[in-house]
């Protein structure tokens, strides 16, 4: 027998066992569950949920859908994720930059809040927020005003909201700035390599994305109005807020303990990414002429970029993943309202892990897809 | 003559120590001067503060008519007029060598890509690698990745050139390739100053010969004299361990 024959058949024989220990799992289930009358099945997901959730991000009530629950806990991990992503990106590279700096304190607290952060497991961490931090702040009735009629209290952060009309001209107009600045970027660079003009273009972006779309509030097009939060007594002694928007405390936990714990990460990948980059690129790259600016433009972000996402991707994975912590706290997410609730409820343990598994899985897959596309991108030159 | 460059009294420190002392220069318009001496007599340090990578902390220095100090404004504009070629090339990896070359020019010089291209294109031909244009840094030899360097620092048609130690990173059969594309340089007419160890290439085209030792200039001579009659016995003592 030749050598590839032998691989043919070795890799056959791995398949075939792997298909028949899941035929194994998948009738022993199967059985189990005759055996106890359950049976396999999703129909569930249209019957009544008849539970609560605190915090939702669209509508839903005790007689919604098991699968209007799953759409609920769904979109508060995506909130938790996102917001958590955008968070410990800025403090990460802000941190990350700081641990370079020549300034004494600067560095050394940023060391030292690297090297803390890093080293507490994380759910320690949700719970310092939650039952320490949170739980200090003052009843409705005593909170101050901390900013723009914002009131931080004990049930919740109460922010000032902003009731639009006719949103979507403003919302166009925004997405079609995004475009211009696509097309003027693609312009000015074709200008400038036909007759070297530069543009500054950071600040013909911020320009064309500031103007744009407030011309439809300018003319009317679309308005707002601010809701701000009024303080409201429902008996001798319990108050609470009314109106504007209120983000509940295990939110904010969440949000802070994953931001704060991912950014120490996310910092080390930018100050490895940076340091990465030789003393001597930006002295040949000062030596030819180009300023400060250019150098870090041209010569050092294109460089560091290349070290710094890969890691970074995992850190968002990481992140998204540990959203599930939520469970700890009670912020209704994914893993605590359906794989939690509603598993107890309706005892579909096989479908509704699976479903949450394959969830979970999907939105990792999706990061890490956007990621490599961006990784891509920056690498398009090497060869 | 006119004095391109001019140096006086200039002292520089590393935090207490002391790395040039009271240096003394002047380099007239297309004249060659090679700097040579042990290691850490302050030879690269020196020419580093002529295009102020290095920051001297007292006397002058003059580089085509502009004091170099702190409140020098445009010390970009000197660093375009004064090429530099380093011993480990720097090359930026993630650019092709012909867009290594035409960079500067197109954001420096602000020339249309095209002309950029055409300039860079054209050094390269004068270095010799021109077929390997496309490629990347990495994809090159030693030899071919410092004659792509001096092509760079040519894209800015600069007044004077700068080399530290341009061939100490080379395998030796690179090393003359290198050298040859500096002889050409030198009989085209470019102001340079060369800080190296090849001896040989000092007595083809240096001017001027300036021997260093622990911060400070101990010998400047013309190029015969200096290797034939060397005044200070450093100097002697110097020569006899590398010739």
């Amino acid at each position: 027998m030749n050598n590839k024959n032998k691989k043919y058949l070795l890799q056959s024989a791995l398949i075939l066992s792997i298909v028949s220990l899941f035929i194994f799992f998948a009738t022993n289930a199967q059985i189990n569950m005759s055996n106890r009358g359950l049976q396999f099945g999703f129909g569930f997901l249209n019957r009544e949920a008849s539970f609560d959730i605190q915090f939702t991000l669209i509508e839903y009530s005790r007689s919604s859908t098991y699968l209007r629950a799953y759409l609920v806990g769904l979109l508060n991990t995506i909130l938790v994720a996102f917001f958590g992503i955008i968070f410990a990106t800025i403090l990460g590279v802000i941190v990350g930059i700081a641990r370079l700096s020549k300034n004494y304190l600067i560095n050394n607290l940023a060391s030292a809040y690297v090297e803390f952060f890093r080293n507490l497991p994380l759910l320690l961490q949700l719970f310092f927020w939650y039952y320490a931090a949170l739980r200090v702040l003052p009843l409705p009735q005593d909170a101050g005003e901390f900013f723009f009629s914002s009131y931080l209290t004990i049930k919740a952060l109460y922010l000032p909201a902003l009731r639009w009309e006719n949103f979507y001209v403003f919302l166009t107009l925004f997405i079609i700035s995004i475009f211009l600045i696509i097309v003027t970027k693609f312009y000015t660079k074709k200008i400038q390599e036909k007759d070297g003009t530069q543009f500054p273009i950071f600040l013909i972006s911020v320009a064309i994305l500031l103007i744009l779309p407030s011309l439809s509030l300018i003319f009317g097009f679309s308005s707002f109005s601010i809701e701000k939060p009024e303080l409201l007594k429902l008996s001798e002694t319990t108050y609470t807020f009314e109106g504007g928007l209120e983000i509940p405390p295990e939110f904010i936990a969440l949000l802070f303990a994953l931001s704060l714990y991912t950014a120490t990460f996310i910092a080390e990948c930018v100050r490895a990414g940076i340091e990465a980059i030789g003393k001597g690129q930006k002295e040949a790259a000062a030596s030819l002429g180009l300023n400060p600016n250019l150098v870090l433009k041209l010569i050092v972000m294109p460089q560091a970029l290349r070290v710094i996402i890969p890691p970074t991707t995992n850190q968002y994975l990481n992140l998204t993943k540990n959203s599930s912590l939520a469970s700890a706290i009670a912020y209704p997410d994914l893993a605590l309202v359906f794989a939690g609730t509603a598993l107890m409820q309706t005892g579909k343990a096989i479908e509704i892990v699976s479903m949450v598994m394959f969830t979970y899985l999907l939105l990792s897959i999706l990061t890490s897809v956007l990621m490599n596309w961006y990784n891509k991108k920056q690498q398009i030159t090497e060869k | 003559m006119a004095k391109i460059i001019e140096l006086k009294k200039v002292n520089k420190w590393f935090d207490k120590f002391q790395v040039l002392k009271d240096i003394d220069l002047d380099v007239s318009s297309q004249e060659k001067i090679v700097i040579c001496g042990p290691s850490g007599s302050g030879k690269s340090t020196l020419i580093r503060c002529i295009n102020r990578l290095e920051e001297h902390q007292e006397g002058n220095i003059v580089v085509d008519g502009t004091e170099l100090s702190e409140n020098t404004k445009n010390i970009e504009k000197i660093r375009a007029e004064v090429g530099m070629v380093f011993q480990q090339f720097n090359l930026f990896p993630h650019l092709s060598v012909l867009d290594n070359c035409s960079l500067a020019p197109i954001w420096v010089k602000k020339l249309p890509k095209k002309q950029a291209e055409e300039i860079a294109m054209n050094n390269l031909k004068r270095v010799q690698i021109d077929d390997q244009a496309l490629k990347f840094p990495g994809q090159l030899s030693g030899g071919q990745q410092q004659r792509a360097a001096i092509a760079r620092a040519l894209c800015m048609e600069p007044k004077i050139m700068l080399f530290d130690e341009p061939t100490s990173a080379l395998d030796p059969e690179m090393i003359k390739e290198v050298l040859d594309v500096m002889v050409d340089l030198a009989k085209g007419g470019m102001t340079m100053i060369v800080v190296t160890h090849e001896m040989g290439f000092a007595k083809e085209v240096a001017d001027y010969m300036i021997f260093m030792d622990e911060g400070k200039i101990v010998e400047r001579a013309k190029t015969k004299e200096f290797f034939e009659n060397p005044k200070s016995d450093r100097t002697k003592l110097f020569l006899s361990q590398i010739l």
